[in-house]
C-alpha cells in the first residue's frame, strides 16, 4: 500500500532572513473559503459568534486570534485561516470549502517589513494607515496576494502554484533592502 | 584649483579618483567636476557633433558638458554628469565622443567641416540613393557623432524599483523646500522631501548668505536636522522627482549606489520610485541661463552661479583670473564672492549701461563679450562697450543671462508655463497639475526671503487642502532684492558661431537657418536643428533659442512659447525602470506539485499562462523530442499514462441556484445533470462566439466543480463573478477558484484502470462508474475525488488530491504506470492525443469562432436562455460563408501540415483574396502514421474529401491536403466506454 506523504511547497526555502528582517512560514492546519449565500451575512455572522467566537468583519479587516483568524477576502468572501474548521452550522448560511492547500502563509517580521513590501506592491502599509487587524485582497509583484497586519508581522497568503516563485522575489526585496541599510552615507 | 579655506568639503578625509587613466587626489564632498577643477582639469569632454573640446559649465544636473563613463566592463554607465558625480576611493571617469584621446581628438574635423553641416545638412544631403541611410549613412554618422556607449553586454548591476506613500511630497531641498517641508511637518502631515543632491540645501550651499542669523548652509544643515528627527518626515537625497503622472503619482529616481565603490552584489545602483502624495510642493529651484556670444564654449566660459557654487561650496577657484559676463545683479555675487575668496577678477562685464553694482575690480557696463580664445581652455576674450573694444586676458569667464524657474513638472500634464517680465522668464501656469503647488525660485520667487515665504505659504495651502491645523507661523529672516535684470540672449553683429546648445551644437545660425527655411514653429526650429534633443534635454538652451527665434519672427517671447516638457526630467536608466523584471523576475512562474518530480525525470518544460509545463518525458536512447512524443502516444494508446492536469481551472459553484447559474452561463444545460455526473460544456460570450469549454461535474444538488482550460483560467473566473454581480444577482449562488488546492491526474490507457483499482478504496468498475461518473474516493486514506473523464479518447480517469499529496501521488502513479509498460506523458503527446480524437483548446477557440464554425450549434439549447444564445443566431454567424472546422490530412502519407498556414483552392493563387481558411493544430499521429490537422475551412464540413492546398508563406512550405471529418481515431468513441 502507498503512503502518500504531505509537502510544503515552499519549507525548503524558509525562514529567510536578511537584515533586520525574517521570512517564514505559518502552517495553519485549515483554511477555508466561507462564503455567504444571499441576505445570511446576519445568521452566518450569529452561526461563527457561537461556534467559534468570530463575528464576520467588516471590508478589509480581519478578526480573531492566530489560532483561529477570520478574514475579508473580497466581495461577500471571508477566509478563516488556523487551527480549526469550521462548525457544520456555518454551511448552512455560506458556501463553505476548503482551500487548505489552495494558499501558502507566510510571515514577514522585523524592522523594515514596510520596506521590503514597498518593493513588492503599492498598497500603503504604513502601520499607521494599515494596522493590526487590517487585510488587502492585493498585487503582490504581480501575483494575487492577501495580506495581514497582524501581533507578529505581516502574514502573506499567496496561491500555492506562485508561491515558490514569490518567496524568491520577497527574498530578494529582503537582501536588497538589508543590502542598502548598509551603504556609507 | 583649491582655495585654502572654506567650503563644505571635509579637508581630512582625502579620496584618489581616475579621470581618463590620470590618478588624481580630492575630499570628501567633491563632485567629480569639483575634483577635476581643483585639480586644474577644464577639458571634460567633447561636443556631439563637431567634437569641439569642452569644459564643466554648471554645478548641477543641468549640466550639458562634463558627460563621463563612470566604471568597466559591463558595468559602465555612460553620459554620467560629472557635475552630480560624487567621489569615491577607486571612482574611475573616461571621458566620451573621442578617439584617440580627449585632448586629440581626430573626429575634430568636423568643426573644420562646420560650414557644412549645420542644421538640416543630413536630410538635404543623403537623400539618395534611398536605401544608402540605413546602410551606410546613419551608421557613420553615428559613429562620428554621440555620446557615451554601453558595453554591449547585459548589464549586471542591480536595480530596484518601489512605491512610496505620503500627505505633501516636496521636490527640492533649498531654502523653499526646506521650509515648506518644516511647516507641513509641523502641522502634522507625513511628508516625503527629495532632493536630487546629496547635500540637500540647494543654492544656501552655494551662496554667501545668512538665514535666521545662520550662514545659509547651516541653517540648511540644522533645519535638515530638525526634519530627521521627525517621525512624519521621510528625507529621499539623491532622489530626483523625474515625471508628474495622473492622481497625484511621481516617479522618482534615487541613485542608491552610484556614490559607493564597493557596493554590495545586493545593493541596488538605482532605485526608480513611483510616490503617491496628497499634495506636492514643486521646490525644485531655478537653472541659470547662459548668453550667447561667439565661441562661447570654450573650457573655461561657465555659468556664474556654477563658478560661485564651486568657490563658496567645494572651495574650488574654477580659475586664476576670471572675467564675468551678465545682465542681471545676481551676477555681481560671483565677482564679490570670489573677489572675497581672493581670486582675481580680470572684469565684470554687464550688458546694462545703468547696473548698480560696485566692486574693487574693473567693471565695464553696457558692453558684451564678442568672442573668446583658447583651444582647449579659454585664454581671453574680447569686450566690446562705450570704450570701444578690449582685449581682455582670462582663463575663466562666468556667464548669466538670468534665472529660469524649474518648470519642468508642471508641464507633464501638458501645462503651458507663462511669462513674466519682471524676471524675464517663464514661471508654472496656475494649478498646471492637479495638487502640484510650486514654491521658491520654481514659482518665480528668486530671493532667499521671497522663497522661504513662497515654501511656507505652499505648505500652508496644503495642509489646509489636507484638513490639517497650520503651525503657529515661523519663517526666518534672509536675504531679498538683488534680482534686477534687463533680458538680453545673444551679442549680435559678430562673425563666428554663437552657441545655444551645447549638448547638441546648435547655434544662434542654425536658429537662423531653420526660420529662413520656413520652420517657424518653435516645435519645427527644435526638430529642425535638434535643439533641446540631448540627454539634458535644452534645460540650458530653450529659452535661449526661442527669443532668438521670437528677434527673427517679430513676435513677442510669449507668443512664441516653448516646446513641450515631457518626463523624465533627467535620464532613467532603462535598468531602473526595468527593475525586478530580469530573468525569471519578469513574470510571475507556477508550479505543478509534480514539478519536481517531472523535473528529475528530464523533462523540459513550456510555459501554458504562467504554467510550467512537461513538454515530453525523454528515455535512454530517445534523441529527438518526436522519438518521446510518439512513445507516449502509443503508451496511452496501448497501455496507460499519466499526466498533470492541475494546471486546468477549477472552480467551485455553491448555492441554491447553481444549476440555474450554470445553465444561464453554458450554452448546454447542466441543470438536467444528475449528482455524481459530469457533463461537457461550452460557454459563450455575448456576441456568440465561444469563450471557452470544459467538463462540469455535479457533486451534489446545490455544487458543482467547473473545469476550464488552463489559459482561460482567469478570464472564466472573472466572467463568472461578473455574470454573478452584474447580469444575475437575483441567483443565489457563490464562485471561488480552487485550482491550487487540488492536485489532478490524467490516468490514460486501456489499464487505466488496473492502475487504480490498486490506488483507490472504491469501485471503480464499468458498472459502478461508468463513462462520466464523478465521486468521493479515498486514495490511500487521503480524501480525494475521482472523475471519469477523457482528453485522450481512451478509457481515462482524472484523480484529484489535496495538493500536498501531489507530488506523493504522481511518484506513485507514474511508477505504477510504469510497471504496466506505460508512464508519464507530457504536453506534446497531450496534444497529439486530442488532435486524434478532434478535441478542442484554445487554438481552435481563439475567440472568433462560432458554435457552428466549430460543429457544436446543436449544444445551444433551445429551450433556455444563455449569455450570447441570441448573437449565435445573427446573419453572417451561421452558413457556408463561415470557415468551419474541418481534418486535414496530407495526400502524401508524412508531408507536413504546419499551424498557421492558410488553405486555397487547387489551382487559384496563393494570395489573400483567394484565402479559404487556416490550419490551427497540427502533429504526427503515431496511431494513423501521418500528420494530421486541425484548420477552418470555409463551407468545410461540405468539402469533406476535397483536396486543398496548404500554403505556409512564411516558412515556404506546401502540402496538398485532404479535407476530412476532425475526429480521426475511433470516431465511435468505443474506447473511452472500455
Amino acid at each position: 500500500m502507498v503512503e502518500l506523504i504531505a509537502k510544503s511547497p515552499v519549507a525548503d526555502l524558509l525562514p529567510v532572513e536578511a537584515g533586520s528582517c525574517r521570512l517564514v512560514a505559518c502552517a495553519p492546519a485549515a483554511i477555508t473559503a466561507i462564503a455567504p449565500y444571499a441576505g445570511a451575512e446576519e445568521a452566518l455572522s450569529q452561526a461563527l459568534d457561537s461556534a467559534h467566537g468570530l463575528a464576520l468583519p467588516p471590508a478589509g479587516r480581519a478578526a480573531g486570534t492566530p489560532g483561529a483568524r477570520l478574514i475579508w477576502a473580497g466581495y461577500r468572501q471571508y477566509m478563516l485561516v488556523g487551527e480549526i474548521a469550521p462548525d457544520a452550522a456555518v454551511a448552512a448560511h455560506a458556501a463553505v470549502t476548503d482551500l487548505s492547500d489552495g494558499w501558502v502563509v507566510l510571515r514577514l517580521e522585523g524592522a523594515g517589513t514596510e520596506s521590503v513590501l514597498a518593493r513588492l506592491t503599492p498598497l500603503d502599509l504604513d502601520p499607521g494607515v494599515f494596522k493590526r487587524g487590517h487585510t488587502a485582497r492585493t498585487e503582490l509583484a504581480h501575483m494575487m496576494a492577501v495580506l495581514t497586519r497582524t501581533g507578529e508581522g505581516m502574514e502573506i497568503m499567496l496561491m500555492r502554484s506562485f508561491a515558490r516563485w514569490g518567496v524568491a522575489r520577497i527574498a530578494e526585496a529582503m537582501e536588497s533592502v538589508a543590502a542598502q541599510a548598509g551603504l556609507p552615507d | 584649483m583649491r582655495l585654502d579655506t572654506g567650503g563644505l568639503i571635509d579637508r581630512d578625509a582625502p579620496l584618489r579618483f581616475r579621470f581618463d587613466g590620470k590618478g588624481h587626489a580630492g575630499l570628501k564632498g567633491d563632485t567629480l567636476a569639483s575634483a577635476l577643477l581643483a585639480n586644474g582639469v577644464r577639458l571634460m569632454g567633447r561636443s556631439f557633433k563637431y567634437h569641439r573640446p569642452r569644459g564643466v559649465m554648471t554645478a548641477g544636473s543641468e549640466e550639458p558638458n562634463a558627460l563621463v563613463q563612470i566604471g568597466a566592463g559591463d558595468q559602465v554607465a555612460p553620459n554620467i554628469r560629472a557635475t552630480q558625480q560624487e567621489i569615491y576611493d577607486g571612482l574611475t571617469a573616461t571621458s566620451q565622443n573621442r578617439w584617440p584621446s580627449l585632448r586629440t581628438d581626430l573626429l575634430a574635423v568636423n568643426d573644420w567641416l562646420s560650414p557644412f553641416l549645420g542644421a538640416g545638412f543630413y536630410y538635404k544631403t543623403f537623400m539618395w540613393p534611398r536605401s544608402f541611410w540605413e546602410k551606410l549613412y546613419e551608421p557613420v554618422i553615428r559613429r562620428a557623432a554621440g555620446l557615451g556607449a554601453l558595453s554591449g553586454a547585459t548589464d549586471t548591476a542591480r536595480y530596484d524599483k518601489a512605491f512610496a506613500h505620503c500627505d505633501v511630497l516636496v521636490i527640492g531641498a533649498g531654502p523653499a523646500g526646506l521650509m515648506a517641508a518644516l511647516t507641513a511637518a509641523r502641522g502634522g502631515a507625513d511628508v516625503i522631501l527629495a532632493d536630487e543632491d546629496f547635500r540637500p540645501g540647494g543654492r544656501l550651499n552655494a551662496e554667501r548668505e545668512e538665514v535666521g542669523g545662520l550662514p545659509g548652509h547651516l541653517w540648511a544643515e540644522e533645519t535638515i536636522r530638525t526634519l530627521a528627527e521627525m517621525d512624519n518626515v521621510r528625507i529621499m537625497r539623491r532622489t530626483t522627482v523625474t515625471g508628474a503622472y495622473d492622481g497625484g503619482t511621481y516617479g522618482a529616481l534615487e541613485r542608491v549606489g552610484e556614490h559607493v565603490g564597493d557596493l554590495p552584489d545586493a545593493a541596488p545602483v538605482q532605485t526608480f520610485w513611483r510616490i503617491a502624495a496628497r499634495r506636492a510642493i514643486l521646490a525644485a529651484g531655478a537653472t541659470e541661463r547662459p548668453i550667447a556670444f561667439p565661441d562661447n564654449d570654450r573650457p573655461g566660459v561657465m555659468l556664474a552661479g556654477a563658478v560661485r557654487a564651486y568657490a563658496n561650496r567645494w572651495a574650488v577657484a574654477p580659475g586664476k583670473r576670471i572675467a564675468i559676463f551678465g545682465n542681471n545683479d545676481d551676477a555681481w555675487r560671483t565677482a564679490r564672492d570670489l573677489a572675497a575668496a581672493g581670486v582675481e577678477i580680470a572684469a565684470m562685464i554687464d550688458t546694462r549701461a545703468d547696473a548698480a553694482g560696485t566692486g574693487d575690480f574693473p567693471v565695464h557696463r553696457g558692453a558684451v563679450v564678442t568672442g573668446t580664445r583658447g583651444r582647449l581652455g579659454l585664454t581671453g576674450l574680447s569686450v566690446e562697450g562705450a570704450g570701444g573694444r578690449e582685449e581682455i586676458a582670462a582663463d575663466t569667464l562666468a556667464v548669466s543671462g538670468g534665472w529660469n524657474p524649474a518648470v519642468h513638472l508642471t508641464c507633464h500634464m501638458n501645462g503651458r508655463p507663462v511669462w513674466d517680465a519682471a524676471i524675464a522668464a517663464f514661471v508654472p501656469a496656475e494649478n498646471a497639475v492637479p495638487g502640484l503647488l510650486p514654491a521658491g525660485a520654481a514659482a518665480g520667487r528668486m530671493t532667499t526671503a521671497a522663497a522661504l515665504a513662497s515654501g511656507d505659504a505652499a505648505a500652508r495651502t496644503a495642509l489646509e487642502a489636507l484638513g490639517a491645523a497650520a503651525p503657529t507661523p515661523d519663517v526666518p529672516q534672509a536675504e531679498d532684492g538683488g534680482t534686477a535684470i534687463t533680458p538680453f540672449w545673444h551679442v549680435t553683429g559678430t562673425r563666428g558661431r554663437a552657441w545655444l546648445d551645447f549638448q547638441n551644437d546648435v547655434t544662434v545660425k542654425d536658429v537662423k537657418l531653420a526660420h529662413q527655411e520656413n520652420f517657424r514653429s518653435v516645435e519645427h526650429m527644435k526638430r529642425y536643428t535638434t535643439l533641446g534633443m540631448a540627454t539634458d534635454q535644452g534645460k540650458l538652451s530653450n529659452i535661449g533659442a526661442l527669443a532668438v527665434l521670437s528677434e527673427l519672427t517679430g513676435r513677442p517671447i510669449p507668443e512664441t512659447g516653448t516646446t513641450t516638457f515631457r518626463p523624465p526630467y533627467t535620464p532613467v536608466r532603462i535598468g531602473a525602470l526595468g527593475a525586478h523584471a530580469r530573468g525569471s523576475g519578469f513574470a510571475p512562474q507556477r508550479y505543478t506539485t509534480s514539478h519536481e518530480a517531472s523535473r528529475a525525470r528530464g523533462a523540459p518544460f513550456i510555459e501554458a499562462g504562467l504554467w510550467y509545463r512537461p513538454s515530453y518525458f525523454p528515455r535512454p536512447g530517445e534523441t529527438t523530442w518526436r522519438e518521446s512524443c510518439d512513445r507516449e502516444v502509443r503508451m496511452v494508446r496501448d497501455s496507460v499514462g499519466v499526466a498533470d492536469v492541475s494546471t486546468l481551472g477549477k472552480i467551485d459553484i455553491q448555492g441554491p441556484d447553481a444549476a440555474a447559474f450554470l445553465d444561464f452561463v453554458y450554452a448546454n444545460t447542466f441543470s438536467t445533470l444528475k449528482p455524481g455526473r459530469v457533463r461537457y460544456g461550452i460557454m459563450l460570450r455575448e456576441d456568440g462566439h465561444v469563450m471557452d469549454d470544459g467538463t462540469t461535474a455535479r457533486l451534489d444538488d446545490h455544487r458543482f466543480l467547473m473545469t476550464t482550460t488552463t489559459a482561460a483560467a482567469g478570464q472564466v473566473m472573472r466572467h463568472l463573478e461578473y455574470v454573478q454581480q452584474v447580469l444575475r444577482p437575483d441567483l443565489d449562488v457563490q464562485t471561488l477558484s480552487v485550482t491550487d488546492h487540488w492536485a489532478q491526474f490524467a490516468v490514460a490507457g486501456p489499464k487505466a484502470r488496473d492502475l487504480l483499482d490498486s490506488l483507490v478504496d472504491e469501485d471503480i468498475a464499468d458498472a459502478a462508474f461508468p463513462f462520466m461518473s464523478c465521486g468521493p474516493v479515498t486514495v490511500a486514506g487521503v480524501a480525494g475525488r475521482l472523475f471519469r473523464i477523457s482528453f485522450s479518447g481512451e478509457l481515462a480517469y482524472e484523480i484529484a488530491v489535496p495538493a500536498r499529496y501531489g507530488d506523493a501521488l504522481f511518484r506513485a502513479l507514474v511508477t505504477r504506470a510504469e510497471s504496466l509498460e506505460g508512464g508519464a506523458y507530457g504536453m506534446e503527446a497531450l496534444n497529439v492525443l486530442r488532435i486524434e480524437k478532434g478535441f478542442l483548446t484554445h487554438a481552435e477557440l481563439h475567440g472568433r469562432t462560432t458554435p457552428f464554425d466549430l460543429g457544436m450549434a446543436r449544444m445551444v439549447s433551445g429551450a433556455k436562455d444563455c449569455i450570447g444564445k441570441l448573437a449565435t443566431t445573427r446573419p453572417g454567424l451561421n452558413g457556408p460563408e463561415r470557415e468551419q472546422l474541418v481534418g486535414l490530412k496530407p495526400v502524401a502519407a508524412g508531408a507536413e501540415i504546419l499551424p498557421g498556414a492558410h488553405l486555397f483552392s487547387e489551382g487559384a493563387e496563393a494570395v489573400r483574396v483567394n484565402d479559404q481558411g487556416y490550419v490551427t493544430s497540427a502533429g504526427f499521429s503515431p496511431t494513423l502514421n501521418t500528420t494530421l490537422a486541425l484548420g477552418f475551412l470555409r463551407d468545410g464540413r461540405a468539402r469533406h474529401g476535397e483536396t486543398i492546398r496548404m500554403v505556409d508563406h512564411l516558412r515556404g512550405v506546401e502540402t496538398a491536403c485532404t479535407v476530412c471529418p476532425p475526429v480521426f481515431f475511433d470516431p465511435e468513441g468505443s474506447r473511452v466506454r472500455g
